[in-house]
């Protein structure tokens, strides 16, 4: 995959359809793989990588990429096609300077992980029949291939690519993700449980704003967490109200934009299961507005900005679930 | 009013009114002279869709006990729609709130035409007794701002 891409990406450098690429290369370490810009042959040819733990979403770069000098080609997994289109949907990016290519995703391998198994110094791996054979400069180790995979591929919404100009091998179907599962056994127990659980994840939050930043849907010139004047600016949260305060904003912010790309739970380095906030609002949407996926089309008005005469009451909130 | 016994629990409710109808009809329940707790303090906004969710986390963390959002009846909103994305996003934030263990008695919207003095004075007098059931708001209370 990654060679077809290279020469892909070359063939339209050199005959002048596009005047940069963005994809990955790899960072400190071998699984350490991060978004970058490429504008000739040798620098594809030294750096470009695709590989199982290339899993960095692009399409929020473009909204700074696309405003550029000249035309962009983008590699776009399909869960990224999905950012992409709510990107053109709010006009954030300027489509007439993109090339996508759409290529095959995941599921992709999270090193954290792996990491967690107590392997270090990984250099490499494959999936073997369900085992992960991981290549280390201390050797070879092994462990389970599931227990290996990143939170947002397990749940994988789609294979397919919403959005493209090309593809490099096969589009995918929307699949059955059973991703509302641990949303819906949280909303099953206790309102006490409830707190205890949400308790314990968010108050391992440094506000280090990497959720905000990696997000799509963030694309505020001015957020509302950067305004000294809010009294909510970046700093680390004093107490369990400001821990509290910036997850709910944070996610309502994006509630009905959100593609549920996984990007804001894949890179929080305190692993706080972000996605069960944005997934309780897409289920929410979906049950009480009918369902909604963002980023399937450029057209359909977002479910907070539009209404219907007959919606429910708030009081529907008080008449369910478990309290 | 009514004289409030101090021994017990006094909520302090926050009630958001919108200036065209619920904020009219706080005034004729009180010209009307309809008693209503003065636990409830009202802050008056143009319309019920300017409470942006902020108001409501930062009322809690400034001492609210529970927080109440007012506004014109569905299809009677002054600027024509406005309580139609509060009623969206309102339903969206409670539900949030409550998924995240705080208990649901401490939000509600109602809508109050300018001709309801009797129906606000009616529906605070539930809510406050409503929260002081519930007791001191503890999930999601600033400690900064707690008063001794
Ligand atoms: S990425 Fe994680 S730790 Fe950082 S601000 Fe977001 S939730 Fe908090
Ligand atoms: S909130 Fe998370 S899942 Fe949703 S669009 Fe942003 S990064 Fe993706
Ligand atoms: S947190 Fe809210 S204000 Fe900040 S970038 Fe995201 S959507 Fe914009
Ligand atoms: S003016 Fe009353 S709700 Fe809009």
């Amino acid at each position: 995959m990654q060679e077809a891409m290279i020469n892909r990406a070359k063939q339209l450098l050199a005959d002048g359809s596009v005047d940069r690429v963005i994809g990955w290369k790899r960072g400190e370490f071998e699984y350490d793989i991060t978004p970058a810009v490429f504008t000739s042959a040798e620098e594809l040819d030294a750096d470009f990588v695709y590989d199982d733990f290339t899993a960095a979403n692009v399409s929020k770069y473009l909204v700074k990429e696309s405003k550029k000098e000249g035309k962009i080609l983008a590699f776009l997994k399909p869960c990224d096609t999905y950012s992409f289109n709510q990107l053109i949907k709010e006009h954030r990016i300027v489509r007439e300077n993109i090339y996508v290519i759409g290529i095959p995703g995941g599921p992709k391998l999270d090193a954290e992980r792996i990491k967690a198994k107590g392997i270090t110094g990984i250099l490499g791996a494959k999936n073997d029949n369900g085992t992960l054979i991981i290549d280390t400069v201390y050797g070879e180790e092994k462990m389970p291939y599931y227990e290996a995979l990143s939170v947002k591929c397990r749940n994988c919404k789609s294979k397919n690519h919403v959005v493209y100009d090309e593809l490099i091998g096969e589009d995918g179907d929307i699949l059955d993700s059973n991703r509302f599962d641990m949303v819906e056994k949280l909303e099953n127990i206790t309102a006490q449980e409830r707190y205890d659980f949400w308790r314990e994840q968010l108050s391992k939050c440094i506000r280090c704003n990497a959720c905000r930043n990696v997000c799509p849907a963030c694309t505020c010139e001015k957020c509302v967490f950067d305004n000294p004047d809010s009294g909510v600016e970046n700093k680390a949260a004093t107490d369990s109200f400001e821990e509290n305060m910036f997850h709910i904003i944070r996610a309502f912010h994006v509630a009905g934009r959100c593609t549920d790309c996984g990007e804001c739970s894949r890179v929080c380095p305190q692993n706080i299961p972000l996605h069960l906030l944005n997934r309780k609002f897409i289920k929410d949407i979906n049950s009480l507005y009918g369902d909604y996926q963002a980023g399937e089309d450029t057209t359909s008005r977002a479910p907070l900005n539009d209404y219907k005469q007959d919606d429910c009451e708030a009081s529907i909130v008080h008449e369910r679930g478990v309290e | 009013m009514q004289v409030n016994d101090n021994k017990e629990f006094q909520p302090l409710i926050v009630a958001f009114c919108c200036n065209w109808c619920s904020y009219a009809g706080a005034d004729l329940s009180g010209t009307n002279r309809l008693n209503y707790p003065t636990n409830v303090k009202i802050i008056r906004v143009p319309c019920s869709c300017r409470v942006n969710p902020m108001f409501i986390l930062r009322a809690f963390q400034r001492g609210a006990d529970g927080v109440i959002l007012c506004g014109c009846h569905p299809g009677d909103c002054h600027y024509t729609s406005g309580n139609y994305f509060t009623r969206r996003r309102m339903t969206l934030l409670f539900s949030m709130l409550d998924f995240l263990g705080i208990e649901r008695d401490r939000t509600r919207v109602e809508w109050v035409s300018a001709a309801e003095g009797a129906k606000f004075a009616a529906t605070m007098n539930e809510f406050t007794e409503a929260v002081r059931k519930l007791g001191p708001n503890r999930r999601l209370e600033d400690l900064r701002c707690r008063k001794q």
